[in-house]
């Protein structure tokens, strides 16, 4: 297969409608590389997760921007989702299986494990009242 | 949301819309909760048919639900998860929580 290069940046409001869009438009950017259903379901929920982290912790459901920017490098599709939100101040402890910070919100702590288990990789930046960016990257069609 | 009530049984039946994601998991807390006060409710079946898409936020749907039933001693199962939602009910812990079919 030749070598694919391509790139795509998408800006949107912080709420819930938009989890959908943003998981269908991930979604078909990356349809070129020929994606499972597994592997392209496992994309659409890391990107769920993502953006919903963003929405609910970055700007606790009030007003924001949630910024997408993804890139295909030959078989490699690299996810990243940013916000201007209040940030993380302890990134282990976050990534940790079931921690989270608004239980009262019915939430389980298993969005950052949902992105690890389906992502290769998952890389967290963040700085309080400054904002979040999560960056993924997974290989289609290792198996 | 579609649902069912089982009188005989004191049966409920929540159909899951197609995608459960934070979006459509605020109004169906909502209905479900209205529903499990309104109905003498005994067990209660989340039905995944129509769903294709789930991740965390639906967790925290049945997690909820199953609190609010269980708490006057009804039983809770979920029905018809198509393979993805099977993967999340696995990786959450989920299939240890409730039954599955
Ligand atoms: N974009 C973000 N901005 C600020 N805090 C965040 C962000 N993303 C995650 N966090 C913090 O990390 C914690 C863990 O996130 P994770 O997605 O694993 O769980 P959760 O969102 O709390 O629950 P779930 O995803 O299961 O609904 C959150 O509770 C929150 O404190
Ligand atoms: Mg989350």
């Amino acid at each position: 297969m030749e070598h694919l290069k391509n790139e795509m940046k998408m800006e949107f409001l912080a709420i819930s409608t938009n989890e959908g869009f943003a998981r269908v438009a991930v979604g078909a950017f990356v349809a070129e590389l020929n994606p499972t259903v597994d592997e392209l379901a496992d994309i659409k929920t890391a990107v769920s997760e993502a953006v919903t982290n963003c929405i609910i912790h970055g700007y606790e459901q009030k007003e924001g921007s949630v910024w997408i920017q993804c890139s295909i490098q030959g078989r490699q599709v690299e996810i990243s989702v940013t916000d201007t939100g209040k940030g993380i101040r302890d990134i282990e402890k976050a990534r940790e299986p079931l921690f989270t910070t608004k239980p009262e919100l019915e939430r389980s702590g298993m969005g950052f494990a949902f992105m690890e288990a389906f992502m290769d990789e998952v890389e967290v930046v963040s700085e309080p009242w400054k904002g979040t960016c999560v960056t993924m990257r997974k290989t289609i069609g290792e198996a | 949301m579609e649902y069912k009530f089982e009188k005989d049984y004191g049966c409920l039946m929540l159909k899951m819309p197609r995608e459960l994601d934070h979006h459509a998991a605020e109004y169906i807390k909502e209905e479900a909760d209205s529903l499990i006060l309104q109905y003498p409710v005994r067990s209660l079946v989340f039905d995944f048919s129509d769903t294709q898409f789930m991740d965390s936020s639906g967790i925290g749907v049945i997690i909820g639900r199953c609190k609010n039933v269980r708490f006057s001693g009804g039983y809770v199962k979920a029905v018809n998860l198509n393979e993805q939602i099977q993967r999340v009910f696995q990786l959450s812990g989920l299939m240890k929580i409730i039954d599955v079919e």
